[in-house]
């Protein structure tokens, strides 16, 4: 990571680049929407919960999308609830993340065909950083995501791209 | 203990042609076919009468029976013409123990029931229910609208004829 590469060697001053720094912060806390969806939900709970601890992670569930990172889409979702999922994204502050949990939330799941008030994918209406997969996926599945979700966040950099000619 | 036999021979002399028939060929138990227009006085009888005290609406729901006449447009379209919808009860009595299962046909042109809100309470959500599902007029309900759909859903999804939308508020429906 190289964020206390230069130690405390000149008294108690730790070097490191912004970037490194900003990275670090923002994926050592990524605070959760709490909000679930279906049976998904229950896993993404068991992963909440003391045997696989996603506060460790620094996951924590907030009650309200305005102090939140991150949105697990947990579950199958219905046309009526994706109106309210896409006003819940835009009331969270940037940077937000988003990850697409299970089958349902990736592609409509077992409703693909059938299922006349399902959306088939949550990235119809919102962009998606992590898919998720399984149906639903065990909670060592959600914390391969948000490691995923990590890896991300810590190549992120403030500078604009350059445009290539 | 009343059998549905012995409830409807009771039914029938009380309300005569309001009540249709008995229908006892089935796997299931038997069902009592009544009138759609008369089910609210008839339920009122069934709640409070000595001999049947039915207190307990366990469940209500529509169906579509799936008998309309299918015509083939020379395009290949398929449109269903006619037929009917039922709505079924489910009926418990919590003092005697006993249950009866009632059935309401009405014409899927003009689908209206009376409503049995005054008589259960229960049967409030089950009527808005299958009045989102199907579409069927639930005639003296408090409050008839959509339950688990959204109020500018087009369409009763259930009904045998109905077709999945292309989009709803922006999003494609097709996976």
């Amino acid at each position: 990571m190289g964020l206390l590469d230069k130690e405390f060697a000149d008294s108690n001053i730790v070097i490191a680049k912004v970037e490194d720094v900003m990275n670090w912060a923002r994926l050592s806390s990524l605070w959760q929407l709490s909000f679930g969806l279906a049976c998904c939900a229950i896993e993404m709970m068991a992963t909440s919960a003391s045997h696989y601890d996603f506060d460790r992670f620094g996951v924590m569930p907030r009650p309200t999308p305005r102090q939140v990172d991150v949105i697990i889409i947990s579950g199958t979702v219905t046309l009526k609830m994706a109106t309210r999922i896409k006003r819940l994204y835009e009331q969270m502050p940037d940077p937000k993340y988003i990850i697409s949990m299970g089958s349902c939330a990736n592609s409509g799941g077992p409703y693909w065909e059938h299922g006349y008030h399902v959306l088939k994918g949550i990235d119809r209406i919102i962009p998606v950083d992590v898919y998720v997969p399984g149906c639903p996926p065990r909670p060592e599945a959600l914390l391969e995501g948000l490691l995923k979700l990590q890896e991300k966040i810590r190549n992120e950099t403030l500078r604009t791209k350059k445009k290539t000619a | 203990m009343k059998s549905p036999e012995e409830i409807f021979e009771i039914l029938k002399a009380e309300f005569q042609d309001a009540v249709v028939e008995i229908d006892s060929e089935l796997p299931v138990e038997p069902i009592i076919i009544v009138d759609p227009l008369a089910i609210n006085k008839i339920a009122q009888f069934l709640r409070v009468n000595e001999d049947l005290q039915f207190d307990s609406l366990m469940n209500l729901s529509g169906v579509d029976d799936a008998n309309g006449e299918k015509i083939t447009e020379e395009d290949g379209t398929v449109t269903i013409k006619g037929g009917t919808f039922s709505v079924y009860y489910h009926l418990h009595s919590t003092t005697i123990d006993h249950k009866v299962v009632l059935r309401v046909i009405t014409d899927k042109n003009k689908p209206e029931v009376e409503s049995v809100d005054p008589v259960w309470k229960a049967s409030t959500w089950h009527e808005r229910e299958a009045y989102d599902m199907y579409g069927i007029i639930f005639l003296n309900h408090p409050d008839l609208r959509r339950i688990l759909l959204p109020d500018d859903w087009d369409g009763y999804p259930l009904r045998k004829d109905y077709e999945n939308p292309e989009y709803y508020d922006g999003m494609k429906v097709p996976y």
